[in-house]
């Protein structure tokens, strides 16, 4: 694979997907026939694969180690339009330190917001804490605006302090089999984002098919995503254990045909302990243990670090707590 | 060492109630046998679990004439609703007490508790479900006999080690509900959980003699084949001894049905769902170890993908976790019993000084017990041995072809044709190879799926008669085989 170095990597994205597609000009045709020869998916077969990895048995050492593994994946996120600066600096607060009573307790990968928190939330965690801050961009959720809006969305939050940018595809265009239109964007986005890594959310909710789940993460890849992703969390169904097995055989896949690691984030719906554990299984047991790190594997959630603390209490203390003991600047009414 | 270490999740045993010895069930009670006895071991560890009566000829005949009086006097006149009755009552406590059934099972038979826990036990309780719901509409099932279909009388039934209470339930619900009654051998390496059954029979009130369990080996179960009082038989096992009891019987007046060994062909196209193909692969020749009759054991892979697939599938095997059966996350138990072993480990040198490749996961194997790595060999040839006699264990032969006609041709070589699979996203290919392909049972992306209301059985030298579904009540009433 040879990349001429040029001063544009939205150039270099396509000449790269050039070679590795074997063609000489990259048109829609080229990516469709590419995306459409990847091998098709059982979507029985896939659910039960599954539900198989869900009965896996996961118990004490195993069990603490992975909730510490999973507490230190997350992107404790909050995106709504009811945010304010409080709210953002009593996450910031919480990701600093996650439980109060045991500061042995990791801390998560990062905080998610969206682009006009990112300074808020760059301040309120300061600069070596470890925690990354996260921002959604290219209007996000729907993804349905002008690239030059889409763009300006994501420089915005790069200059702010962004480290990571989640950026959406256009379904519509993906749906509709404009491959080349979503290619360019993500790589558009790409470059703009300098040093920040790009997550790109497939919203695989709205693509329905295990196939278009294949063929999108693929896509993604290939326009030079660091990170794919299933969903906003504003669409159902979200992250399921089926597309992100998915989407872990797409990544292990696209490592042994380039070399290249990408990473996977299944966002929204992991609430448990016991649901998050299943997926570091599947992460185990499709991608392989180099994926079993946060900088690989993230995961898309807010409630889910309390249960994750609640489950590690009981595991130090050997009983059960309960929502009172775990400190929360917005605590859940679902305890 | 790995990362992500699972910690070891042992199902407890304390769900099993074992006892030093067991007799034989007969007439409703549990009987000391005449004869001598035997050992029932864990072949997980080779631990005792307990002592077994051989039932002599002597027992067998007492258990048969239980069996005709219990069918003369009750069974065939009582109203289809009330056998219907007992049977339900039956499904509903292996429900209740299936956790138990299947620790007991995999602490027996060696497999997986996922596996008894998931599959055995649960399917058990489904065909008497399934077969209890047929007991009083037998005249509206198109069986021969029209609107009053007849039991053949005092059936006697034998069956195999490798799923000893989903083989009993096969036997024992059909042939209830078409209101025969049973005389039940379970193979010598696994009879505890047939003896649980028994206790099981006793809860729901089943009359005494409707259902009897003899215990032994060999001699024991030719006393039953040989019985003039049995008025039908019905077999799970190995061609061999299949063609043994069919010798035997030929010339009287009994009626048999033999379910026996297979070679199937697991056939996957260059444009299959790959990553689900290597799970049904998986799926179809490391279930229970390989000790399944209708198991995928010859891979035939098209040639243009014959690499990807055999690397991917590798890559798979690496992630099986073979050990302990009653610990939640083994995949693979242990070879039901030292014979077995010894039977896979000469046929699996036979490959290797074929000339076929092997390879194995290189897993870990515990130092007491019988275990077997799960073992792929490529580059091998239809005329192999590997590639034509049934191994019954986690050995993978692969083979490759070129056109759907070669695939078919390589598939039905073989004296077996009791199952086989076909991976292809084309529809049209799936049912012009499955009109051509001459196996009882063809999976379609997918392997080794089981359900009550599915007929099953073998075509040639699988054997003849089907289990499961309405066909499966017909071997139970007169005008047929």
């Amino acid at each position: 694979m040879s990349i001429t170095q040029t001063a544009d990597p939205a150039l270099d994205a396509t000449s790269r997907a050039r070679d590795l597609l074997g063609v000489s000009r990259l048109t829609n045709q080229a990516l469709t026939r590419w995306l459409h020869g990847l091998p098709g998916v059982d979507q029985v077969g896939c659910e039960a694969r599954a539900a198989g990895l869900g009965t896996r048995s996961i118990k004490t050492t195993s069990k603490a180690w992975a909730i510490d593994l999973a507490i230190s994946m997350i992107d404790l996120t909050t995106l709504e339009g009811a945010d304010t600066r409080g709210r953002v600096r009593g996450l910031a607060a919480k990701a600093l330190l996650p439980d109060p009573s045991d500061p042995s307790t990791p801390r998560p990968a990062a905080l998610c917001v969206y682009g006009d928190m990112v300074g808020i939330a760059r301040e309120a965690l300061g600069a070596d804490s470890g925690v990354k801050v996260a921002a959604v961009a290219t209007a996000f959720p729907s993804g349905r605006a002008s690239m030059a809006v889409k763009l300006a969305d994501t420089k915005d939050a790069v200059r702010a302090g962004a480290d990571e940018i989640d950026m959406v595809i256009d379904r519509g265009a993906f749906l509709s089999g404009d491959y080349l239109t979503v290619f360019n964007q993500i790589a558009q986005v790409k470059e703009v984002c300098g040093d920040a890594r790009l997550k790109v959310i497939m919203e695989t909710g709205e693509l329905v098919t295990y196939d278009n789940v294949r063929r999108a993460s693929w896509l993604s890849m290939l326009a030079g995503g660091d990170f794919i992703k299933t969903s906003t969390g504003k669409i159902q169904p979200a992250a399921t254990l089926p597309v992100t097995l998915i989407m872990l055989e797409a990544v292990r896949d696209w490592r042994d045909l380039t070399g290249e690691q990408v990473g996977v984030k299944p966002a929204g719906g992991i609430r448990t302990s016991k649901d998050a554990i299943k997926f570091l299984v599947t992460v185990n047991e499709i991608a392989g243990e180099d994926w079993l790190d946060n900088h690989w594997f993230r995961f898309g959630a807010s409630s889910l670090l309390n249960d994750l603390l609640l489950q590690r209490q009981r595991m130090t203390t050997g009983a059960y707590s309960g929502a009172s003991y775990i400190a929360d600047d917005s605590p859940s009414t679902a305890y | 060492m790995p990362k992500f270490e699972y910690a070891p999740a042992p199902e407890s045993r304390a769900v099993v109630d074992l006892q030093s010895s067991y007799g034989l069930f007969i007439n409703g009670e549990f009987v000391d046998g005449s004869g001598a006895s035997f050992k029932s071991i864990s072949p997980a560890t080779e631990e005792v679990l307990a002592e077994v009566s051989v039932a002599s000829d002597a027992d067998v005949d007492a258990a048969v004439k239980a069996a005709r009086t219990a069918y003369t006097r009750v069974w065939s006149r009582m109203s289809g609703a009330d056998r219907g009755k007992y049977l339900y009552r039956i499904a509903r406590i292996l429900q209740e007490r299936a956790r138990e059934f299947a620790v007991l099972e995999s602490l027996d038979n060696g497999k997986p508790i996922k596996e008894s826990r998931d599959v055995d036990i649960p399917l058990a309780a489904a065909h008497f479900f399934y077969n209890a719901g047929w007991a009083d509409k037998l005249g509206y099932a198109a069986l021969p006999g029209g609107a009053n279909p007849q039991p053949h009388g005092v059936v006697g039934q034998i069956i195999p080690w490798n799923f000893p209470m989903l083989m009993l339930s096969w036997k024992i619900a059909p042939a209830l509900a078409t209101g025969n009654t049973v005389v039940l051998k379970p193979a010598e390496t696994t009879p505890l959980t047939a003896l649980l059954f028994a206790e099981v029979c006793q809860q729901a009130d089943l009359p005494p003699g409707v259902v009897n369990i003899v215990t032994g080996a060999g001699p024991t179960g030719q006393a039953i084949v040989d019985h003039p009082g049995i008025d039908k038989l019905a077999f799970t096992g190995s061609t061999g001894v299949g063609k043994m009891i069919a010798r035997a019987i030929s010339g009287t007046r009994k009626k048999a049905t033999l379910e026996l060994g297979g070679k199937a062909a697991n056939i996957v196209f260059d444009d299959a769902p790959i990553d689900q193909a290597v799970e049904g692969i998986v799926r179809g020749i490391f279930f229970n170890q390989g000790h399944v009759c209708c198991a995928g054991s010859r891979l035939l892979v098209q040639e243009t993908i014959a690499e990807e697939v055999e690397s991917r599938l590798k890559r798979r095997l690496e992630t099986l976790r073979v050990g302990d059966p009653l610990d939640k996350n083994t995949d693979v138990g242990a070879i039901n019993s030292k014979a077995q072993l010894d039977r896979i480990i000469a046929l699996t040198d036979v490959g290797e000084a074929e000339g076929a490749e092997r390879w194995d996961n290189g897993c870990e194997l515990p130092s007491k017990g019988f275990w077997f790595r799960p073992t792929v060999f490529t580059g091998v040839s239809q005329t192999h041995r590997i590639a034509q006699e049934e191994v019954f264990g986690p050995v993978l032969s692969v083979l490759t072809f070129r056109t759907p006609q070669e695939a078919v041709a390589k598939a039905n070589n073989t004296p077996y044709g009791l199952s086989a699979g076909i991976w292809t996203e084309k529809g049209s290919r799936i049912l012009w190879m499955a009109d051509q392909l001459k196996a009882g049972v063809v999976w379609a992306n997918t392997f080794n799926q089981f359900d009550p209301t599915s007929p099953f059985g073998g075509y040639k030298e699988s054997g003849y008669g089907r289990e499961g579904g309405r066909h499966g009540l017909e071997p139970y009433v007169k005008g047929t085989h």
